[in-house]
């Protein structure tokens, strides 16, 4: 701040705590409707304060799912959702720290070619390549398998490209003075390289975990079994059409168990968020 | 930029390159390679038989009443929320750059709908604005207004543009937060003692050196707009009602996986392809001049 306007100080605390009860306007409604029994959630209005159904309605999606559209449980989709959302964070981390590795210690033919083969994949995103990815999956023998949802999502250069831009900042000295000690390249990676790439890693995990977790259009095609439904998917197929069908509190539960994982890894790692936002995306 | 020590062997930084080579080619550079390829292609009713037809694919689109109609749709879903995601983004950035205490809680209190899917964030909102059930809907029928965004295509579209924009304001206020606070203070005092109000120094000061910040968002939010939101329209609308909110992924999807008309949709994806490298393109022009500033 840079002068004292005590009016404007109240009218900046007014705004921002508007914005954060409008952004968290639908959080309250979920929850509130996920504590709710069936017939309590399809009154006109419904209620505004949590009900007492918070336990039974959790109980039954974590071990039973819905009764009408979806019938698998949620507990499996969370931890479908856990292992394709920490696959693609580790598998794109592992690729592309050697990948990057690679291009920035060594000298080779193609060296350049293969860089920029990995750089035009940040122009593409899936979707626009749904229907032939597909197939490839399909042909390999992919479908309703975890390789099936995890390795089409990995192949992309944003981890590659962050990696490189660090490793570039990695004083000469040391991989100078790797090389004096008679250290290979790989004992200079995993003693020196790795180690330095701690906190690029972890940013890197919870931006990728969270876009693994939330991936909707790959899963929804490459799953057909329930028992592989990820968790977004599962949401999806519990809404079974016409609000009169719909088990809402039940829905919302699910909402709300699909939703927390990812927001308490943006809120608790805050620090290794921004930092991996921010560095992903420039 | 290059390293000036580097390592030797024949063979170690193939085999460290191949596992990512191996799976941008095969889940890459082969199926963008193939969309390619279908476009040019039709097949029979039954997929026994395809003919190579050159750009006829491309000619039905761009006669096609439903494919115009689908831009112009995109292009209102994408500037609405765009715009709409950037100035409120940018009024709770200021906000939480002006006060001292309290930012980083504000901070926290605004980023995690960063972590909702786009799916789950249609469902959310779908739910509120539910026609029969809602509580939005209820308020809004209270104040006199027939909502339904089942039958009333103006809805639906507001409907989408509404929970889209929600998902995104996490991601422009951080960015907008850390444009503000590298603003150097000095500046703003020095305009202050000046005599300059707050108003007159953000449109003098912070907005200018903003611009490449507010640039950056635009292309990301336009990206988002096109292709990160089609988990919000199939969970709500599914482009509907009749086809009033059928953004273009969403008709990439829907004429190839549900209509199996393989031709057409990946003639879809090859024009989607050209407007993302458009925009990367646009980008990174944008990045490298900006740093000069």
């Amino acid at each position: 701040m840079v002068e004292h306007r005590p009016w404007f100080n109240v009218l900046a605390h007014a705004i921002l705590i508007m914005g954060v009860m409008l952004v968290a306007f639908p959080l309250w409604i979920t929850f509130v409707a996920s504590t709710l029994t069936y017939d309590q959630i399809i009154t006109v209005p419904m209620p505004l304060v949590p009900g007492d159904q918070l336990i039974e309605n959790y109980a039954q999606v974590l071990t039973a799912g819905s009764n009408k559209g979806s019938s698998a449980p949620v507990s499996t989709m969370l931890l479908n959702s856990f292992i394709m959302a920490t696959g693609v964070a580790v598998g794109k981390i592992a690729i592309s720290i050697l990948s990057a590795f690679a291009i920035i210690y060594f000298r080779f033919p193609l060296r350049n070619f293969f860089f920029w083969m990995i750089f035009v994949t940040l122009m593409l995103p899936i979707e626009v390549r749904i229907i032939p990815t597909f197939k490839v999956a399909s042909d390999l023998n992919l479908l309703d398998s975890y390789a099936g949802l995890i390795l089409p999502i990995i192949a992309s250069a944003t981890a590659t490209f962050l990696f490189r831009q660090f490793f570039l900042t990695i004083p000469d000295e040391l991989a100078e003075a790797a090389r004096i000690d008679g250290a290979g390249p790989m004992r200079f990676f995993w003693d020196v390289v790795l180690p330095l790439s701690k906190t690029n890693m972890a940013a890197l995990f919870v931006i990728l975990f969270i876009l693994g977790w939330n991936e909707y259009l790959w899963p929804l095609l490459i799953t057909s079994r329930e028992e592989m439904y990820t968790v977004v998917i599962g949401i999806k197929r519990m809404i079974a059409g016409g609000d009169a069908t719909t088990e809402w509190n039940l829905v919302m539960a699910t909402a709300m168990l699909a939703l927390l994982p990812p927001a308490m890894v943006v809120i608790l790692m805050q620090k290794w968020f921004v930092k991996g936002l921010v560095e992903t995306e420039k | 930029m290059e390293k000036r020590v580097v390592f030797r062997s024949a063979w170690l930084p193939f085999v460290l390159v191949a596992p990512q080579i191996a799976i941008t080619i095969l889940f890459f550079f082969w199926p963008a390679a193939q969309a390619l390829y279908y476009s040019f292609l039709v097949q029979d009713p039954f997929g026994m038989s395809s003919t190579f037809v050159w750009f006829e694919n491309f000619r039905d689109l761009f006669r096609s009443e439903h494919y115009l109609a689908s831009f112009r749709i995109t292009a209102v879903f994408s500037i609405a929320v765009a715009v709409s995601g950037l100035l409120i983004a940018l009024l709770l950035a200021t906000m939480a750059d002006h006060v001292l205490r309290g930012a980083l809680a504000y901070r926290t209190l605004l980023i995690w709908p960063y972590a909702v899917a786009p799916a789950i964030a249609g469902v959310l909102w779908a739910f509120i604005f539910s026609p029969s059930i809602g509580i939005a809907s209820y308020w809004l029928r209270r104040a006199g207004i027939d909502w339904n965004w089942l039958i009333n295509g103006d809805q639906a579209m507001l409907l989408i543009i509404i929970a889209s924009t929600w998902k995104q304001i996490s991601y422009n206020f951080l960015f907008f937060l850390a444009g503000l606070q590298s603003i150097p203070r000095s500046l703003l005092e020095a305009a202050a003692i000046d005599g300059a109000t707050p108003l007159r120094r953000f449109w003098s000061i912070v907005f200018p050196l903003l611009s490449p910040t507010t640039f950056f968002l635009l292309v990301i939010n336009v990206v988002y707009a096109f292709f990160g939101t089609f988990g919000v329209v199939d969970a709500t609308t599914q482009g509907g009602p009749a086809g009033s909110t059928q953004i273009l992924v969403y008709k990439v999807y829907n004429d190839g996986v549900k209509a199996a008309d393989l031709g057409g949709s990946a003639a879809q994806s090859v024009i989607l392809m050209i407007i993302v490298i458009a925009l990367t393109v646009v980008q990174f022009r944008f990045v490298e001049k900006k740093v000069k500033y």
